[in-house]
């Protein structure tokens, strides 16, 4: 009898664990807009949601390429960089227009991508070495390109970076259309199923004649395209190329937002929703902190705590 | 010098030993066999402190006195060394080094004495007939001398006890020969050696004394001398010659309509290095073809180059009278050859994903228009076979990992009918999985080679393979020994075929 009631609650603490693991990033979402209306002045106004919004977009838009990545049970470290050489390129190319420099920007990201993947699929690096290599090399790259800070003067490209339609900034727009776009691709699409089934276990994809390789370079393919498309939006939300700073450290907000929106480190599964949630969540942690006049070092302890949260609440899941 | 008396190790749901005896003496090469899941593993585990057995069952004694090994560390000190088929030594590191991890010559400032080390290095390996520069690192070696380090190492800790698992498996003939002779020194050292191996010559040239455990129990022990190689076989699998009842302990209605049709897959001279030899065999259209053998033999490397999951050095695969490219599994699947991998929890199902994307899964190209999943033409072949196999899930949502044994192969059947194969590669289709699904699975086999599909089974269980199959291939040392056909598939000629030395000497 014991026993059973034993197993019962253990199932129930189970469900409540997946519930929490779930949708525990929504609920972490929604507990700090509740906290933020009561004790921060002017939260509820359009121009402070326009303000968040704007400034998480290029991270989600990295996160989508990362979730896909850590849906392989891979990484990519290599995406500060990207974005860094996508601002360099930017710069270069704008002269050509901005759609021309836009899409060189974006080619960049997709070779540094089409390398990554090459090395892990083909040569067979760990994801964390080849794309750490890549790195490296692509803020090495960055910097030859363009050794120092530009102001960007391009009406293109400030009005994608400051435009709206209907008060919804640009760039916020191509974040939820990315966004969607991945999701859809994840649900719906052959290389979404091959994707998660090889992130889930790769001996048995590979026996069941999967193509491994072509769906591990497409998706780090793909993590370098977004990483460049949050490049050239930072650039222009920003008016200025700086190859030196820009990026860095992006590679850990992505991963972050990733794993707090309940994707599991160990493959398998990706969460878009959950990602974008994770993406807003920090964000707003971020932002509720300054607005206390809380020191930045206090926001990096935060972040730190969630990860930790989360990872715990993912526990269970690796074990199995 | 170690012995065990009456142990037993359980883990949940599973009696991995059961009240096993086994005495490894002093100067005495002591042979540990049986099959997958006899219990060697579980014992050699629990002779070398990984496994503490269940307690207040059975006693361990060493050296004369009670023994219990609370770490594999604490089984080292006391002098129980343990040679695994992956040499566990650091590659990286000099050979000199790995002889000497942990317990380096050590000079004044207690800095490692490297002149002192080589040179002892040196003679360790001499001693055993090998000559390697002793400064290189480890992983520049053949498997071979590497075994030889790993080997050095456990005779200069002053091993008493030697265990080897599998140690030939990876092994050149001229290597094994050193080998030998090292495992002969040891022996007049008055070194016990414990020999895990499944090369049936090896164990009569080897080894003194043999223990054969079976579902966790030693059936037999006593010396190897005189010991009648067929008899050493069907203790091994649990059969008295002419015990094994032909009729009903399965579900095979036995005798299919194989016509006189041109072999729908034939596999010429599969050679595959440590592996394979030559292997050839043919499979008609409505046939089922057993592969016979003992562990080891090559039945699964078989159907893994066939299916293009075993890099082959060379032989040819013809499917339907067109070659397949070897090496490659999706040139496999496309020429229309499924395999169910042995390994199903490892190499067959996707766990997190459910009943019906697993069953999508090698599908999806043919069910996808422009790379987007038609989930109408989906849900409706999902239905259709889970009706047809009798799958048994929550739903076709339910993840496979939580579906009991049957039903998970059942779903990778499933996987590979969808594909419309016209050869059937079945490892161990009904190991692990309980009566009614494995008679199920049985039926199955029956109907699909009634549809006229090609099935290679494979199977330890000899009622289902003597039952189940048109024909035998007898492997041995990964080389076919002998078919069987008609009125001589019985239990009597398979052991016998499995006794019989090869032609051409061990592998």
């Amino acid at each position: 009898m014991t026993q059973l009631t034993l197993g019962r609650v253990t199932a129930d603490r189970d469900r409540l664990r997946r519930l929490l693991q779930d949708y525990g990033v929504y609920l972490g979402v929604a507990v700090l807009l509740l906290v933020n209306v009561a004790f921060t002045p002017h939260f509820l106004s359009a121009e402070n949601f326009r303000t968040q919004a704007v400034q998480v977009a290029p991270v989600l838009i990295v996160a989508l390429g990362m979730a896909l990545a850590i849906g392989t049970e891979g990484v990519d470290l290599s995406v500060g960089s990207v974005m860094a050489l996508a601002t360099s390129l930017v710069s270069l190319y704008l002269g050509y227009g901005p759609w021309i420099a836009l899409l060189v920007a974006v080619a960049g990201g997709l070779v540094v991508g089409l390398a990554n993947g090459s090395l892990i699929a083909f040569v067979g690096v760990q994801p964390i070495v080849a794309t750490l290599a890549l790195m490296v090399a692509g803020r090495g790259l960055a910097l030859v390109l363009l050794p120092q800070l530009k102001q960007v003067h391009d009406p293109g490209m400030a009005a994608l970076g400051s435009g709206a339609v209907l008060g919804v900034p640009y760039l916020v727009l191509i974040a939820a259309g990315l966004a969607l776009l991945t999701a859809f691709v994840v649900r719906r699409t052959t290389f979404g199923r091959q994707l998660l089934a090889l992130g889930d276990s790769r001996p048995a994809a590979r026996l069941a004649g999967l193509p491994v390789r072509r769906v591990l370079i497409l998706v780090y393919a793909a993590s370098g395209a977004f990483a460049a498309v949050a490049g050239v939006l930072a650039t222009a939300r920003l008016t200025a190329s700086d190859p030196t700073s820009l990026g860095t450290l992006m590679e850990l907000s992505a991963i972050t937002a990733v794993v707090v929106g309940g994707t599991p480190l160990s493959g398998g599964r990706v969460r878009i929703g959950g990602t974008v949630a994770g993406a807003v969540l920090i964000q707003l942690l971020t932002a509720t902190l300054i607005k206390h006049d809380l020191p930045p070092s206090w926001t990096q302890i935060a972040q730190a705590v969630v990860i930790v949260l989360a990872v715990y609440a993912a526990r269970e899941r690796g074990k199995r | 010098m170690l012995s065990v008396t009456g142990i037993s190790k359980t883990f949940p749901g599973v009696r991995a030993l059961d009240g096993v005896d086994f005495t490894a003496r002093a100067g005495e090469v002591h042979a540990l066999i049986g099959e997958n899941g006899a219990g060697k593993s579980t014992l050699i585990k629990v002779l070398t402190g990984v496994y503490r057995p269940d307690p207040g069952e059975g006693t361990m004694t060493y050296d004369g006195a009670e023994a219990a090994f609370a770490t594999p560390l604490e089984a080292q000190h006391a002098g129980i060394s343990t040679i695994y088929q992956e040499v566990n030594l650091v590659p990286l590191m000099s050979v000199a080094r790995n002889l000497f991890l942990g317990r380096e010559p050590r000079g004044r400032l207690g800095l490692i004495d490297f002149r002192r080390m080589h040179r002892a290095a040196d003679e360790a390996l001499r001693e055993l007939g090998v000559r390697v520069d002793v400064r290189r690192p480890l992983r520049e070696l053949g498997v071979g001398a590497q075994q030889m380090v790993a080997l050095a190492r456990a005779v200069s800790v002053d091993a008493r006890v030697v265990i080897m698992d599998e140690p030939t498996s990876s092994l050149e003939p001229r290597e094994v020969r050193t080998l030998f002779g090292v495992i002969r020194m040891l022996r007049e050292r008055g070194i016990a050696v414990v020999y895990v191996s499944h090369r049936l010559e090896e164990l009569y040239e080897i080894c003194d004394a043999v223990t054969v455990l079976r579902d966790g129990r030693a059936v037999h022990t006593g010396p190897m001398a005189g010991l009648d190689r067929l008899r050493l076989v069907s203790l091994m699998l649990g059969r008295e010659a002419g015990e094994v009842r032909e009729e009903g302990r399965t579900e095979f209605t036995g005798g299919h309509q194989v016509t006189d049709a041109e072999p729908v897959l034939s596999a010429r001279k599969l050679t595959a290095r440590h592996h394979l030899r030559e292997v050839g065999l043919d499979v008609r259209p409505g046939e089922v073809v057993g592969l016979g053998g003992l562990l080891g033999s090559g039945r699964s490397g078989t159907a893994k180059a066939i299916a293009g999951a075993l890099p082959l050095d060379s032989g040819t695969v013809v499917v339907a009278g067109a070659p397949v490219r070897t090496g490659s599994t999706p040139a496999a699947i496309r020429a229309g050859i499924s395999l169910l991998p042995e390994d199903r929890k490892a190499e067959g199902i996707v766990p997190g994903l459910s009943v019906r994307e697993n069953i999508a899964l090698a599908a999806l190209p043919r069910l996808s228009r422009f790379g987007l999943v038609d989930e109408a033409r989906i849900d409706r072949i999902v239905d259709t076979f889970i009706q047809r196999l009798r799958i048994k899930a929550a739903g076709p949502h339910q993840k496979v990992g939580e579906l009991s044994g049957g039903n998970q192969q059942k779903v990778l059947l499933a996987r590979w009918l969808a594909m419309h194969p016209k050869v059937l590669l079945l490892d161990e289709p009904t190991r692990g999985i309980d009566v009614g699904a494995k008679a199920e699975v049985q039926r199955l086999i029956d109907e699909l080679a009634a549809d006229g599909l090609g099935v290679l089974l494979i199977s330890s269980d000899m009622e289902e393979l003597i039952e189940g199959a048109d024909r035998i291939v007898v492997l041995k040392d990964g080389a076919v020994v002998e078919e069987l056909t008609g009125e001589a598939v019985t239990a009597d000629r398979l052991m016998r075929a499995i006794a019989t030395a090869p032609v051409g000497g061990p592998a």
